[in-house]
């Protein structure tokens, strides 16, 4: 064998690689960045997910009704599923195959600033400024610039299970603290109403930073210095967050199985009774309030987020409209965004997801559609906090998911975890 | 017992460069004519710092991306997993294959049936079989903990993918090599009958055991084969991607992060292409460096398989 | 000489154990898909279900949800057509190649097989945004003719190199006793060498196809709309969605396991051909 791999074959093997970095060397020319405001008129590709929020058969509907007005547009939807989303902007952008993709909230910033999605803040009406609720424009905000047009809005609130509550004499009230929702929940067990009284989406996911970011938020933590140039989430409000999450676990308050648990598989066993409190998104009232697929129906109320020493900002988990900058056809993708994100479209399907618009909540179409879940998404959507909008969010948010896991899991203790977590993000911020 | 042909396969003795390049060009074409470009790109950029997907200017760096990774805890850590996944499941893989695939030559009175449920499991995507395991295990609902607990061999459910770092590895490795032992079963059936039953017959004759035949006939006259399914299976294993992306997403606190995955997230999550791409040359040499090292441990150089 | 009774008795008995360990975790899919969504979530776990339903393949064959239906079906197409495609072609350029490299003598054949395999070992993640570039520069981006191509180019290196394997270790002198007779090295080729190495074909046919039905993360990025969409997609789109209940991903993964086991039990019948095939001549 050693004559088999002898310095020959492997110089040979070297030439096949040196041609390949000989065609491997040449750009073959992307379109980069190369995009055309084009005649308003053509053909539109757009991209969303498949998931919460509109549905695909929402997106089509509203889609045929903006294509009945703009004759001369047509729009091809395509669909993939939210896990996806990311990876796929990022491929599609050198060859433009996109004019208009959904965008989560946390990479404005960095689709912002690599030039794959535009900057839409010259054709951003000023009157959009003060019509949207604060949180939702914040979503396609970056530096001062927008770079996207707000859609779907989103935050995560508290659920509980009024029976369980009821059985341990528990008042509802309480839980309006975190605080009072974690003497709630010794109640709960101390009474044997439910072993593990609280779940939540810990898995390492982005689901945990979300669920993370909410409990930083109440006990006044902060992620980046107010200058943005340093981490700031291994002190203060940062680190209690942490201490309060391991201390449910170590407590048994909180479901073990929170660790591998997305926010699907916290409806799920919400809606078996397997949970008596969890926070989630908006679309657990709906699912954990249907009796075809949930034994707790009727029997589940939200609130919003419980408060701490520095109140109750829920974690901004919106997604935006934009327009990449490969489209060729930039001025049409801005007319069929506009379409979608205008109040009467969002207000027709507020059954699907909330409007970003403040005046939708008082439109009585709107409530129409859930009376309790909309009074309280309107407290619940005035206070946001949002995860750190830098560049490198995606590198920070990994490097934060494993440490705060290992807090959790008991190998290290929050405050050396935090502390290990903001020596690997510091150098992300520059 | 001296078999001619047995022990050493004689080397091409016909000489035919010009014959040989036809029936090579066709799939040169095929392979390099998509890969060769992609690939020197990929090359190329991990000597780059290329922050973004379009093509243009970026800063070049030399060897600096390896050196950084090299450096890296997180790369050892992953690498660590990587190896770990790499040789259980292929070394799992390949004992129960050689079984499976001495059973599926077998005089089986239920032939067929056992031939169908052999493949089942290779047929049945990775997404799927990801998620097929996941809901066994799964901490509150999972099959796995009922029957364990019903049968009372463990007090409660319990966490199999959440709590455990390792554990979780160790049950990304059951559902990996659930699926792909019968991929190994069959190449080493395949295997099998290429072995002329007069070599088999003879061995008989010579009043050979069922166990000393094997050893000196079936293991020997598989060799080729081994290496096929050997190195196969260490390149998929390298690469593995699917099933921890659809089962664990890496987690939990990395525990089940293997290189490829970090390269992922790196690449895509993170937009650092270069610094991906030269992880992903560095995955290159350490399987190109270790299907060397099998064929050489299997003597195959006599064999000239490569 | 018939095998004692003993070894009969082992045999069945590993067999049976295999079977067993190999078909509990697929039948508790299959179960999965089948009773309703209390009995799956039942806590202590009732062996026997209260219900069964076969609403979830009524849903994807049939469903008022006209997206997951489509797509599915068409999913299903595709990726049968996908596979099928680079079955043929990758075997084909797979044993012209797989023959050079086992039967002639000429400079550069260990480097040439290991550039092909080399091809492999790269992930494919490294590759995927120039590739992306490549196939929209050629306007293959969601296509099946574009997955066909790609495809190709992850099975061809092993349809070379295990169809050179295979050819190594049949015996020259078959192929140059048809030579004498007067046929040409080709002719040999076609006449001799391709029946003996059947099951060698077959086991790298299956490889390929099995490969395209399994290959996720090419799929996912080049892929977008029903036209080219494969299985695996499909499948992640389905355990993508909020709120959607474990039995009708199971559903789609009985559904997309149906079509390689039924391809594999009609090969497996020409895999037992090729054994006697091989047994009796060589």
């Amino acid at each position: 064998m050693s004559q088999e791999l002898s310095r020959r074959t492997l110089l040979r093997l070297g030439a096949v690689a040196g041609a390949g970095v000989l065609v491997g060397g040449c750009d073959i020319g992307g379109g980069a960045k190369s995009g055309e405001q084009g005649s308003g008129e053509g053909k539109v590709t757009a991209l969303f997910m498949q998931q919460a929020g509109y549905s695909e058969a929402d997106i089509r509907a509203m889609t045929a009704d903006f294509v009945a007005a703009h004759p001369k547009v047509q729009v091809e939807p395509t669909f993939v599923a939210y896990e996806a989303l990311h990876d796929k902007i990022v491929a599609a952008a050198p060859a433009g195959t996109y004019d208009v993709v959904l965008i989560d909230v946390i990479w404005p910033a960095e689709f912002g600033s690599k030039k794959i999605v535009t900057d839409v803040t010259g054709q951003f009406p000023a009157a959009w400024k003060t019509d949207m609720l604060g949180g939702a424009l914040a979503t396609a905000e970056y530096q001062s610039k927008f770079y996207g047009v707000p859609w779907i809005l989103d935050t995560k609130y508290f659920f509980y299970n009024t029976e369980m509550l009821g059985k341990a004499g528990v008042d509802a009230a309480s839980l309006s603290t975190w605080d009072g929702v974690l003497a709630a929940a010794k109640t709960l067990r101390d009474k044997k109403v439910i072993d593990h009284p609280l779940l939540w989406s810990w898995k390492q996911a982005e689901a945990l930073i979300c669920d993370y970011t909410q409990l930083l938020g109440a006990y006044g933590g902060k992620f980046l210095s107010d200058d943005g140039k340093s981490v700031a989430f291994d002190t203060g409000g940062g680190l209690q967050a942490l201490e309060v999450m391991k201390r449910t676990l170590d407590e048994g308050l909180s479901n073990p199985n929170s660790m591998e648990s997305l926010e699907d598989d916290v409806r799920k066993v919400f809606s078996e009774g397997g949970a008596a409190m969890a926070l989630n998104w908006t679309f657990m009232f709906a699912a954990a309030n249907d009796p075809a697929q949930s034994k707790v129906a009727g029997k589940v109320a939200a609130q919003q987020t419980p408060a701490g020493p520095s109140g109750a900002p829920g974690c901004n988990g919106s997604m935006a409209l934009s327009v990449t900058s490969g489209s060729k056809n930039q001025k049409a993708a801005w007319e069929y965004i506009t379409y979608l994100t205008s109040a009467p479209v969002q207000n027709k399907y507020a059954k699907s997801s909330l409007p970003c618009w403040a005046a939708s909540y008082s439109d009585s179409q709107v409530i129409a559609t859930s009376p309790q879940m909309v009074a309280v998404a309107k407290k619940g959507l005035a206070s946001l906090i949002a995860r750190p909008q830098v560049p490198r969010y995606n590198e920070i948010s990994q490097i934060l998911q494993v440490e705060v896991q290992k807090a959790l899991l008991g190998s290290k203790t929050p405050k050396q975890a935090l502390a290990d977590a903001a020596n690997q993000a510091r150098s992300l911020l520059s | 017992m001296r078999l001619p042909g047995l022990t050493r396969r004689p080397a091409p003795r016909v000489r035919g460069a010009g014959l040989a390049f036809l029936l090579l060009l066709p799939a040169a074409l095929v392979v390099f004519g998509v890969v060769l470009y992609p690939a020197g790109r990929a090359l190329v950029i991990s000597f780059y710092d290329v922050d973004s997907p379009f093509p243009g200017e970026y800063p070049f760096r030399g060897l600096a991306n390896y050196v950084d990774i090299l450096r890296s805890s997180r790369f050892w850590t992953a690498a660590g997993h990587t190896a770990y996944f790499t040789v259980v499941s292929t070394v799992a893989e390949l004992v129960l294959g050689v079984g499976l695939a001495l059973l599926l030559a077998a005089p089986l009175r239920f032939r067929w049936l056992f031939r169908a449920v052999v493949i089942l499991p290779w047929a049945l995507p990775t997404i799927v079989n990801g998620a097929m395991w996941r809901w066994i295990l799964n901490a509150e609902y999972g099959v796995l903990n009922a029957l364990l607990t019903q049968l009372h061999l463990q007090e409660s459910y319990r966490s199999w993918l959440g709590t455990n770092p390792f554990l979780a590895l160790n049950m990304v490795i059951v559902a990996d090599v659930w699926k792909n032992t019968s991929l190994a079963a069959f190449f080493l059936l395949a295997g099998l009958q290429t072995i002329p039953a007069e070599i088999r017959e003879a061995a008989r004759v010579d009043g050979a055991g069922p166990v000393r035949a094997f050893l000196t006939i079936t293991l020997p006259m598989l060799r080729p084969t081994i290496a096929v399914v050997l190195v196969l299976r260490t390149i998929e294993a390298f690469k593995v991607f699917d099933i921890i992306y659809v089962m664990t997403g890496g987690g939990p606190a990395n525990g089940t992060q293997t290189v490829t995955f970090l390269t992922y997230l790196q690449a895509f999550s993170a937009q650092r292409f270069s610094y991906g791409a030269a992880l992903a040359y560095l995955t290159v040499l350490a399987i190109l460096v270790l299907a060397m090292l099998y064929l050489r441990l299997l003597r195959q150089s006599e064999m000239r398989a490569i | 000489m018939k095998p004692s009774r003993g070894y009969r008795v082992l045999i069945h008995a590993a067999a049976l154990v295999a079977m067993v360990v190999i078909l509990a975790p697929f039948l508790w899919l299959a179960y999965s898909s089948v009773v309703g969504q209390t009995d799956l979530l039942s806590r202590p776990m009732h062996w026997w279900p209260g219900r069964f339903t076969l609403t979830r393949y009524r849903e994807i064959f049939a469903g008022q949800d006209v997206s997951v239906a489509r797509q599915f079906r068409s999913a299903l197409v595709n990726s049968m057509l996908v596979a099928t495609g680079t079955v043929a072609v990758s075997l084909s350029v797979g044993v012209l190649g797989g023959y050079a490299l086992a039967r002639l003598r000429f400079p550069l054949r260990r480097t040439t097989l290991l550039s092909f395999l080399v091809t492999y070992m790269l992930p494919p993640i490294a590759l995927l945004i120039p590739l992306y570039l490549l196939l929209s520069r050629v306007h293959l981006l969601d296509t099946r003719i574009g997955l066909v191509v790609v495809y190709c180019s992850l099975a061809t290196p092993f349809s070379l190199w295990t169809m050179s394997n295979f050819f190594g270790v049949l015996p020259v002198d078959l192929e140059e006793a048809a030579r004498v007779d007067g046929c040409s090295r080709l002719g040999a080729l076609v006449r001799v060498i391709l029946p003996l190495s059947r099951p060698g074909i077959l086991a790298t046919a299956l490889f390929a196809f099995l490969l395209c039905w399994d290959e996720f993360l090419y799929a996912l990025i080049f892929t977008s709309t029903s036209d080219s969409k494969t299985i695996p997609v499909a499948i992640a789109e389905f355990t993508g969605r909020n709120a959607v209940d474990f039995g009708l991903i199971a559903a789609a993964g009985v559904l997309a396991a149906l079509p390689p086991m039924f391809i594999t039990l009609v090969f497996q019948r020409n895999l037992v051909e090729g054994l006697s095939a091989g047994a009796v001549k060589a």
